[in-house]
């Protein structure tokens, strides 16, 4: 079976696969390490043990996940090169400062500061440790927007010249190639997915543990502040998403059509298609279940508007329909189920029931992985919707990939897959575990200390460790 | 000429980078590497206790490394990766393993040999192919038309299994005073111990490599033993001597430091050797540093940057340092 793929497919399917379990990570890490800075910020300021203790607790899992995002990133960084060489020597010269740029002012503020967040607690005090916090939480901000930079540029280019070597240079200010049309859109999209991420795990572990002790202190604080989350942001994730699809139709028309299903053009406004089974070779929606005028409504916010259709673009500048179809709805039906638990528990806090309604309980469990088959489908979607382009309209992915032949990318996906597999697997397995123990009241710090330092003494480190009882 | 200047900055910033990862990342892969020669219990979580603080902040020096190559000069980016790439996935897949294992290792007690076994394994692979992809670089790559136009397993030689060996030997070297270092009692003894035959495997696989080097190419030779370069180039070696000479009294004399600090210097001389037969190459006699670089648009535009942020991260890198300084203890609670 693999003699019939292509290098150039097989290497498309190892930078899915790479990318999209790298981006779990991420979208994990963003949100909690924001979370664990308002979680040690309220400790400090009310002095109360339920904070601390709160912080140990998701100190640890987002150790464990840190990790892996971090060498999972590793293998990103040296993709491109093995697997994308053309690209890269193509577009290095515009994207390259700018993932250059990441390293310097992201990835070396998060690994300077984890270690002391990780393990100073009794070495440094607790200001400068909630300042270390900082610095991580910010490092992971500021590599979201760079690493969004990327992206963005690569789906609406802009400021850039062609040189004699056909490759992308700076064509004068930077401004232009970091700030593209649909950067701004991107970023707050994702940073918001990160946080929505993030407060599902956590509500669904807080209600997880509800479910076996209504009393559990723990338990009752982390669940309403991921609730709190969910009812805020929910709702203006929706308007961002509404936002960045309106300004995706003004820049990649086809990505957009591709993933409403509008084969043919509709010159008095376009039907909303619910579902159907997209097909690029028939030139249409198979089985498909339509209200009109709503797709116009949405996209042109008129519900006669006319839209074009994919048959009005060149056959060769299609994206594959049938995937951004259906992960496209995934996010978004996702981001409605959201906006309901999030909608749910303002009504239970309304009749004080938040702690008690076992079905509200249930539900955030059972959301609790939503946030991360979401981000997944809302890549595939950017991603897949960009093809079969990398630099959107000018440099086919045909033409990005590497000379490689194809049985050495063929094995080395296979032993990502069996490596990602079994590590990650791993990985995921002991976070389960960390998440199914209630947090307690004295939660013990991560592994690894090494305790004894020269010059501080004992006593210094204890009264320096916040050994608050809860 | 403007533009010049800056690829010379930016190969040399590079070079910092690739120096910084060898000599951190070095000492952590190296105490993976002789990972299994330490008794399970203490000894073991103590050389781990020693690194888990900052082996995160060493191994972005090969983000570093990678990032800035693929920025400042992306045609030896793009020529390189693809013509060592069986060893660049081993490289990563290794590093995976052993990266995960600092905290996977202290989840579950039966899991523990599991993940022991994967960090030492993950970190002696990750350094086979760093060395063997140095002597792949060393010995020439085929390129066409800017492009990598050899097959997948070109890199394979007598010589790049040699760079490889003597790499892995460095970095445990490495490894080895870091630990008489960091710990004390029976793991400083082993420690120790191993230092003593490592330092001696290092001079010997030092030795051969330094000997093979000129019969790769005849632009090697010259640049060694050709009068007037022969004056300049004849120093390294010397201070080789020195440093070694120093490395084995202080060894003796029970130093804690001086050992690790002098294993650093040779790993420097090494640097500044294969510096002196590479430049001003960057993928050896097939492209220079200014046919593989970036506009200067793009550099400047970074190296604005770099110039304030680099010296901000050694600050705070050093700071992270200086906060876990002193023994690594036995005891976290896990
Ligand atoms: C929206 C955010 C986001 C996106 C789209 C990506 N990443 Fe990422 N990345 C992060 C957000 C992030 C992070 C949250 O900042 C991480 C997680 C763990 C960490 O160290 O930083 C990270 C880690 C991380 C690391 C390790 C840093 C270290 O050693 O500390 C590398 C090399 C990359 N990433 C590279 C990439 C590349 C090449 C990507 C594109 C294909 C990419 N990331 C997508
Ligand atoms: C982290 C979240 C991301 C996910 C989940 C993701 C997902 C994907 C997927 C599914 C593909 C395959 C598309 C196809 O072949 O049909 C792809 C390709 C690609 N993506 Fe992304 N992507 C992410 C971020 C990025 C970023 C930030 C960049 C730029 C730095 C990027 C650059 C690329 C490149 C170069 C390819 C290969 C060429 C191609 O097939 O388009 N991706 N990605
Ligand atoms: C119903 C609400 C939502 C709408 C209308 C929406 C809309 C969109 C659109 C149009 C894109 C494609 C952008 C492009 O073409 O480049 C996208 C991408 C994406 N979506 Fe959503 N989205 C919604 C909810 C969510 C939710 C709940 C999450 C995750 C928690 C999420 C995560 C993402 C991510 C990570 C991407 C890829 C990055 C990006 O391009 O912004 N979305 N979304």
């Amino acid at each position: 079976m693999l003699g019939q793929l292509d290098a150039v497919t097989l290497a498309r399917a190892q930078f899915a696969f790479t990318v999209s379990f790298h981006f779990i990570f991420p979208a994990f890490s963003i949100g909690i390490a924001s979370y664990l800075m308002v979680l040690e910020a309220l400790w400090l300021k009310t002095g109360q043990g339920v904070y601390a203790n709160l912080y140990r607790y998701w100190l640890k899992i987002f150790a464990v996940a840190f990790g892996m995002g971090v060498v999972s990133g590793l293998v990103m960084s040296y993709q491109f090169g093995t697997n994308w060489s053309v690209f890269s020597t193509k577009a290095g010269p515009v994207i390259g400062p700018l993932m250059a740029y990441e390293v310097l002012t992201a990835f070396f503020l998060e690994a300077g500061f984890l270690g002391v967040m990780l393990f100073g607690m009794s070495k440094v005090g607790k200001e400068l440790h909630f300042f270390a916090t900082c610095m991580v939480a910010l490092g992971t901000l500021i590599s979201a927007t760079w690493i969004i930079a990327v992206n963005s540029w690569m789906q609406t280019p802009a400021g850039f010249a062609l040189n004699a070597k056909g490759q992308f240079v700076p064509a004068g200010s930077w401004w232009p190639i970091i700030f593209t049309a649909s950067f701004p859109f991107r970023l707050v999209h994702t940073v918001i997915a990160a946080y929505l991420t993030t407060a599902f795990v956590v509500g669904g572990v807080g209600a997880w543990h509800l479910l076996k002790d209504r009393a559990n202190p723990g338990a009752r604080k982390m669940f309403s502040m991921a609730m709190w989350m969910a009812a805020i942001v929910a709702p203006i994730q929706i308007f961002v998403g509404d936002a960045h699809g309106l300004n995706t139709l003004e820049h990649q028309p086809a990505k957009v059509l591709a993933m409403e299903g509008d084969y043919q053009p509709s010159p008095d406004g376009a039907p909303l298609i619910l579902f159907g089974l997209p097909s690029n070779e028939e030139a249409r929606v198979r089985y498909e279940v339509s209200i009109p005028h709503l797709g116009s409504l949405i996209l042109k916010h008129d519900p006669f508007a006319p839209l074009p259709g994919l048959t009005d673009f060149p056959r060769d500048q299609w994206p594959p329909a049938h995937i951004v179809f259906w992960s496209f709805r995934v996010m978004v039906g996702l981001g409605f189920a959201m906006l309901g638990i999030g909608l749910w528990s303002l009504l239970a806090r309304y009749r004080g029931k938040l702690y008690e309604w076992s079905w509200l309980h249930r539900a955030s469990v059972a959301m609790g992985p939503a946030g991360f088959v979401a981000v997944l489908a809302g890549w595939v979607t950017t991603e897949v919707g960009r093809q079969p382009f990398t630099v959107y309209g000018l440099l086919r992915t045909a033409e990005s990939h590497s000379p490689l032949a194809a049985p050495a990318v063929a094995a080395s996906l296979l032993a990502f897959v069996l490596v990602y597999f079994s590590a990650f697997g791993a990985g995921t397995y002991y976070l389960l575990r960390l998440m199914s123990k209630p947090p307690e009241r004295g939660e013990s710090e991560p592994p690894g200390v090494p305790q004894r330092a020269a010059g501080i003494t004992p006593a210094s480190g204890v009264a320096a460790s916040p050994a608050v009882k809860g | 000429m403007a533009g010049m200047d800056l690829t010379i900055v930016w190969a040399a910033i590079i070079g910092f980078a690739i120096m910084a990862y060898v000599v951190m990342d070095g000492f952590d892969l190296g105490i993976g590497i002789l990972f299994p020669t330490f008794a399970v219990g203490d000894e073991r979580d103590q050389a781990m206790n020693s690194i888990a603080p900052v082996w995160d902040g060493n191994e972005t020096w090969l983000v570093m490394g990678g990032g800035g190559l693929f920025a400042a000069f992306p045609l030896a980016y793009s020529i390189v990766l693809p013509a060592t790439y069986p060893l660049m996935i081993a490289m990563l897949l290794g590093l995976v393993f052993r990266g995960v294992a600092f905290e996977f290792r202290w989840r579950e007690p039966s899991h523990r040999q599991l993940w022991d076994i994967a960090f030492s394994l993950g970190s002696f692979v990750a350094a086979l192919a760093q060395g063997i992809t140095l002597g792949a670089i060393l010995q020439g790559i085929h390129v066409e038309n800017d492009a990598y136009a050899g097959g997948w397993l070109d890199w394979l030689s007598p010589f790049s299994l040699l760079t490889g060996v003597s790499v892995v030997v460095g970095y445990a070297l490495l490894g080895a005073t870091w630990l008489i270092w960091k710990t004390e009692g029976s793991s400083q003894r082993h420690a120790r111990k191993m230092a003593l035959r490592l330092g001696v495997a290092t001079l010997l696989a030092l030795a051969a490599v330094s000997a093979a080097t000129p019969f790769l190419s005849y632009d090697y030779w010259r640049r060694w033993f050709a009068m007037p370069g022969v004056v300049l180039t004849a120093q390294v070696p010397l201070l080789v001597i020195i440093c070694s000479a120093t490395f084995f009294w202080a060894l003796r004399r029970e130093f804690e430091r001086v050992p690790f600090l002098m294993a650093l210097a040779l790993f420097l001389l090494g640097f500044v050797g294969l510096g002196i037969s590479i430049y001003p190459y960057m993928v050896p006699r097939a492209v220079t540093i200014w046919e593989a670089a970036a506009p200067p648009e793009s550099q400047s535009f970074m190296l604005a940057g770099a110039l304030v942020i680099i010296p901000l991260i050694l600050a705070y890198t050093g700071w992270a340092y200086w906060v876990f300084r002193g023994k690594a203890g036995i005891h976290g609670y896990h």
